[in-house]
Parts: C-alpha cells; structure tokens; sequence
C-alpha cells in the first residue's frame, strides 16, 4: 500500500511537474493572470469604491457574494463542531478545591448534587498550580492583542488587514486565555451561548446590510444605495459598507473559532482543557 | 538532464509547490494515523495557497494597497498604473481558501475526536480491525 502510494504520488507529481513548462515565469507582468480582470480592480477600484486596499474592495465589494457564503461556511464549522461534540451530560467524578487551604473534595457520585461556596472552585482533575509568570504576561498581552485584532478589523479598508484576520486574531486572543489560565475561566467569562448568538450575528450582519441594499432599491450588496441611511460624505458610502460587513465577519470568525477550539478541546464537556 | 537544469532555475517555484502538494499527497495516501493524514491536507492546502500567490506576482510591484489614496482628495492626482500592483484576485481567492482551510480542519478534528471516543484508537489498520470484529455496531 505504502509503495502504491509512492508510485501514485511520483506520477501525479511528474505529471504536474511537466506541465508547470507551460507556466508563465515567476514575476511576469504578463501573466495570464494578470492581464483581463485584475488591470481593471488595479485601476478602476479607487475611483468605484473609495478603498486602497485592493484586497479588502475585491474582498467585500466585486466579490461580496462569495465573501457571504464564506462566512457561512466558518458558520457552518462552528456549528458541525458544536453538532458533533458536545456533550451535556454530567462527568462522573468531580474534583472542588478549597482556595484558602487547598483541601480538595473528590465527588465520585455524578448523581449528587453538591452546592459549594465561592470559596471552592471546580477544577481539572490533572490540576497544578498554574504558573504566575504565565498568568501575568498573557494577563497583561490579551487586551493588547484584543485592541490590535479591531484595530484590523476597522483598518481592513486602508492597510493590510479585515475581518477574517482581525476575527482570527480575537479568537486567538481568547484561545491564549483558555491556554494560561483554563478552560473554566473561558467559559465563565464569556458564556457558551454568547458564542453561539455572535457566530450567528456575524452572518446576520453581513447578510442584513446585503438585504437593506435591496430595501432601498438596489441589488444585493450594492453598498451605494445606503447612501441615505448614514450621514457623511456619500462618497465614502461603499467603504463604510465593506467596513460593516467586514465587522460582520470579525464577529462571525471569532465566536467560530472559540467555538471550535473549546468543543476540541474538551471533548464536547465544557469542563477541562489542555 | 543538462536541458532539464535551466528549466528547474526558470520555474523553481513551480517546482517547490509541486514537491510540497506531493509531500501532502504522499501522507493523506500511506499514513496509518488519522492526524497526520488531516497533517498531510493542510501541507497540501498551503502548497496551492503558495501556488496562487506566486501566480499573482510581478516584478518590481509592490502590494495591492494603491498608495497615497488616503482622505479622498489626492486619489485621482496620479494615474495608477496595472504593473505597480501586483494582482489582487489571487489574494483575495487565497484568504477565503484559509479560512476553509481551518473550517474544514477543525471539522476533521471534530471527527477525529468522535472517533476516538468510540473506538479508542485512531490508526486506520486498528479502526478497520475493530469494525470488522464489531460489524455494522448497533
């Protein structure tokens, strides 16, 4: 089998390998790629959309349809995660740790239910003392990393940057809090259902500015007919309605990826993670 | 060989993407552990992602960010020339295929996850071992 393998895989690849002589060199202006569509988003797309980032106006305007459906299918991700994996029912063993004095309670029936204090807290089994060093620096990073992730999101239109990689960069912002401290004070902070609620306003964002252009007699996503609704040089209306849209983006990325990593992580359980 | 040298120099990218996808190729087909098959996907992803992003490149361009368009006024002084920018689609095309990337990835850990709950391996020779013990399971 492995040997097939190998065959197949030296095959296709000498295969391909032939075929790249055809290619066009590396760094040709010429290339066929280069010359029917992308002249006219390079020249055309400041003066139609008011945005620098070619990237971003490609993105969220010409190609705004397929950016909606994208952000569906990071939706739809978070959702077959949460589908696939969660799981409610009660672990058998329970472990509580009393804070002051570090006495820790081992609950072996599932069925009791124990109400404890705020002085217990509920803990891993496989518990250590976390480490202060690390507790303190992402402590100290996480709201800097939080503030650079919008600070792209809002950027998407002027510099490098926009709503996936602003999302992805809030999502793991939150993922670095799980890893420091644990999984339980991700969850305490920001409830299971806010994330579902926000995977599903990003798309709903993104979707409603598309439908409103409709409202005002445009076609789907046509951001110039919202020109009415915000106040403000009308002139800049395509760039405010990338912006919205991407922000839409942003929140659906971000609640995806924590959803998906705190489902992984804890095998559905929602109680202990790496 | 001695006709096969320049054409390797002239598309060495082609080349590195084509040995990267066969890299991942060659692991999705004859690894035994499902995640280092899911490892094999993502090589093999990033190796088209690299692959479009070379296509889209030009000599002596810089980034598609039009320069100097800030605040409106000063966006029409210049004309803006295709060959200063390199090609914009295939980034574009590019970041949407990231983000499947990771979609689909986390998926596929999701059903990684699942399977080992239920059959407490995940080497494809144990899992077919254990199926054919068990038959079609409840």
């Amino acid at each position: 089998m492995r040997f097939l393998g190998f065959i197949i895989v030296c095959l296709t690849g000498a295969l391909l390998l032939y075929g790249t002589g055809e290619f066009p060199d590396w760094g040709d202006p010429n290339s066929p790629a280069s010359i029917h569509l992308s002249d006219h988003y390079i020249e055309k797309a400041v003066e139609e959309t008011q945005v620098p980032n070619l990237v971003t106006a490609v993105l969220a305007d010409y190609r705004g349809f397929d950016t909606m459906f994208e952000t569906a299918v990071v939706f739809c991700a978070g959702l077959a995660c949460f589908l696939l994996l969660r799981d409610f029912s009660q672990k058998k063993e329970r472990f509580y740790r009393h804070t002051p004095t570090g006495v820790i309670l081992h609950v072996k029936d599932s069925k009791k239910i124990l109400k404890v204090g705020k002085e217990f807290e509920h803990m891993d089994k496989d518990w250590v003392p976390s480490d202060l060093i690390i507790k303190t620096v992402c402590r100290i990073l996480i709201p800097f990393i939080q503030i650079y992730a919008m600070y792209v999101v809002a950027h998407g239109d002027f510099s490098p940057g926009g709503g996936f990689q602003g999302g992805v960069i809030f999502g793991s912002s939150l993922i670095l809090l799980a890893i420091s401290y644990d999984l339980k004070t991700l969850v305490r902070r920001v409830k299971e259902k806010v994330f579902g609620i926000f995977a599903a306003l990003g798309v709903l964002i993104y979707v409603g500015i598309g439908v409103i252009c409709m409202f005002m007699g445009g076609n789907f996503l046509d951001y110039s007919r919202l020109a009415p609704l915000v106040p403000g040089d009308p002139h800049h209306i395509r760039a405010l309605g990338m912006l919205g849209v991407e922000i839409g983006v942003g929140i659906a990325v971000t609640a995806a990826m924590a959803i998906i990593y705190i489902n992984i992580v804890s095998e559905g359980r929602h109680d202990e993670g790496l | 060989m001695t006709d096969l040298l320049p054409l390797i120099v002239a598309k060495y990218n082609y080349w590195l993407y084509v040995i990267l996808m066969m890299i991942g190729l060659y692991a999705m087909i004859a690894k035994n552990n499902l995640i280092k098959k899911l490892v094999g996907m993502n090589i093999f992803q990033t190796a088209i992602i690299l692959f479009y992003v070379s296509i889209g490149y030009k000599t002596d361009a810089t980034i598609p960010i039009i320069q100097n368009a800030h605040g409106g006024q000063g966006a029409h002084s210049a004309a803006i020339h295709a060959a200063d920018y390199i090609n914009p689609l295939p980034h574009v095309l590019m970041l949407t295929a990231i983000v499947v990337s990771v979609a689909t990835f986390g998926v596929a850990m999701a059903l990684a996850v699942r399977i080992y709950q239920r059959y407490q391996t995940l080497e494809e020779d144990e899992l077919r071992m254990r199926l054919a013990d068990i038959g079609p399971e409840k």
